[in-house]
This record gives C-alpha cells, structure tokens and sequence, in this order.
C-alpha cells in the first residue's frame, strides 16, 4: 500500500502546501496583494469547497440501486443538524454514524 | 529571559484550549479514515507533522489511495489550500521580527491557528513566543488527533463500511457555515456545477484538473463581467 509514489505525493503536498503558506511573506513583504488577487480570495475557497462535496460523491451509484438515497439523506440530515447547533464535529459524526446505518443495514447491496 | 517566555506559552495552553477539542475531533476523524483505507498507523503523524492541513490531508487519503499523479496532487493542493495565501496577507506585520520562529510560524498557519492569532493585540518582544506556542500547540493536537485516529482505526468493534462519509459529510459543514457567512452564493454553486460537469465528462478518475480549469475560468470572466471598462 505505501510505496514511493505515495512518499512523492505527501512531498508535493507538503510543499505547495507550505509554499502557499510563506509565499505572501516574500512576494507581498508590505502587505498590498493585487486587486486580481484580493478577488479569488473572495470567491475560489467557495467554489472549491462546492467541488469537493461533488468529488467526495463521486462514486455514488445514481442510476442503480439504491441511487444514491443513502447519500441524500445523509446529507441532508449534516445540513440541518449544521444549520440548527452549528457544531461541526457534531455534524460530522452523527451524519457519518446514519450513513454507516443506512448503507449497512437498510440500503444493503 | 526564561520567565516570559514561560508565561507566553501558558497563555497559549489556555487560548488554544478551544483548538484542542476541535482538532483532536478532526485529527481523529482523519485516522480513522487512512487506516480504514489500509494504510499504517506511522503514516498519520507522517502526514500530520509534514502537511498540517486540515481538509487537505482528508482530500490526501483519498488521492493517495486513488493513485493519482504528482501534478494532480499539486494542482489540487494549490486549489484546495489557495486560501493560505490569503491568511499569510494579513499576517504580514504581525510576524515581522519574528526571527528564527517565522519559518514555523508560516508553515503552521492553519484556519484555526489564523483565527487565533489575526488580530491578536499583545505587545512586546514576547508576542512572536506566544504566536510560537499557539502555532505549536496546536500542531500537537492535530498530531495527537491524527495518530489516535489511525491506532483506534484498526481495531473498530463495528463494520467500518461507509466511515468515507466522514469526508463528505466535513465539507457539507463547511459549504453550510460559508453559505451563511457569505451573500454571494454564486462561486460554490459554479465549483458544484463545474464538478458535476467534469464528472459526467471524464468520469471520477479523472475530474479534478478539468473541473478546477473551469472554476478558474468562469470566476475569471464573472469578475471581467463585474468591473466594467472605463477608458
């Protein structure tokens, strides 16, 4: 399972991760960023956050048995629980704990 | 020499307290799912101490086992992590003077990290000590969370089968906490939409370039849409 492939990609991204990091302290040393700049700050983390809600679904079975039921009302049951207590482990392990309900003992496959 | 510096890293245990509960929940989570997916428990502080990437090390996992090549990995690490840059902006002054503690100061700017430290009004030659610790500490915990994770991960007493969602289910929260922060709900509708496109295209193997190519594209004309050319 963990091969040199797998080293070389933890490395790539450890280090865009830490170029991302400590760039803004060599290329903007006063603290202005470019106007273009100042924009995908506003709006790429949101666009990207969306893509990965796609991709973490990506291998959902929509058009064979169970279509993805189990997958919607997970999600639906995050969202609320997110939007009424606003509790993100909260969120996260009671949404988790009704899809290993719903996938392993009433959407068998 | 030796006091404050005691004193700056006891205000850092107390402030970090509230880090502590989240990222050993996150961290958690995290190893639960990289052993699940077969891998070691070492390779979760592996990649706790060299990444310390919250959502970027759960997006890791799964391209990690996906096997995908070093210019996805990049690619989506520079999307993914695209607003570090931001942090590290307004972090410009602060860390100024901060000497042999900056280039650990920058690598460990994380979300909650910045939203501790952005801001922060202590003064004196002891506030770069106190962003250390809080930098620091917080590392620990997300360290600590991580490798739980992975030790418990393997010895589940329940069918581990749909444990995945937790990735799912992570940036379901955070979609919702930015859905209500933010009026303009434009740009994650077009990173959903451009997913789904590239996902119907060229399937789940290979989705990833081709949808963040379009989110740049459409956010870069929505924005030449936006400002209007004046002479």
């Amino acid at each position: 399972m963990v091969n040199t492939h797998t080293f070389l990609l933890i490395a790539v991204i450890a280090a865009v991760t830490y170029l991302l990091r400590s760039l803004p302290f060599l290329v903007f040393p006063g603290g202005r960023t470019p106007a273009f700049v100042d924009y995908l700050g506003k709006v790429l983390p949101y666009a990207i956050m969306g893509m990965l809600v796609v991709y973490c679904l990506k291998d959902t079975a929509v058009l064979s048995w169970p279509y993805g039921i189990p997958e919607l009302l997970a999600c639906i049951v995050v969202v609320l629980l997110h939007v009424w207590r606003k509790n993100t482990l909260l969120s996260i392990g009671v949404g988790t704990a009704c899809y290993m309900v719903l996938v392993q003992l009433v959407f068998k496959t | 020499m030796r006091s404050p510096r005691l004193a700056a890293a006891r205000r850092a245990l107390l402030r970090t307290l509230p880090v502590f509960a989240g990222y050993l929940g996150l961290g958690f989570g995290f190893g639960v799912i990289l052993r699940t997916r077969g891998y070691p428990v070492w390779l979760a502080p592996v990649m706790a101490c060299t990444m310390y990437a919250g959502s970027m090390q759960y997006v890791a996992v799964d391209l990690l086992s996906g096997g995908v090549s070093l210019l996805t990995a990049a690619v989506t690490t520079l999307m993914v992590n695209a607003r570090h840059l931001f942090y590290g902006v307004s972090m410009i002054g602060q860390y100024k003077g901060a000497g042999w503690r900056k280039p650990y100061l920058m690598f460990a700017l994380t979300d909650e990290t910045y939203s501790l430290l952005c801001g922060d009004q202590t003064a004196g030659p002891a506030r770069h000590d106190y962003y250390f610790f809080v930098s620091l500490f917080d590392q620990c915990y997300w360290i600590l969370g991580c490798t739980l994770g992975a030790a418990v991960g393997g010895v589940l007493p329940f069918p581990t089968k749909g444990i995945d969602f937790v990735l799912t289910a992570l940036f379901v929260t955070i979609v919702v906490d930015q859905w209500r922060a933010n009026r303009n709900h434009l740009p994650v509708l077009i990173g959903a939409a451009a997913a789904a496109l590239s996902l119907l295209i060229f399937g789940s193997d290979n989705m990833l370039i081709p949808a963040m190519l379009l989110i740049a594209v459409v956010l870069t004309l929505l924005r030449k849409k936006e400002v209007p050319a004046d002479g």
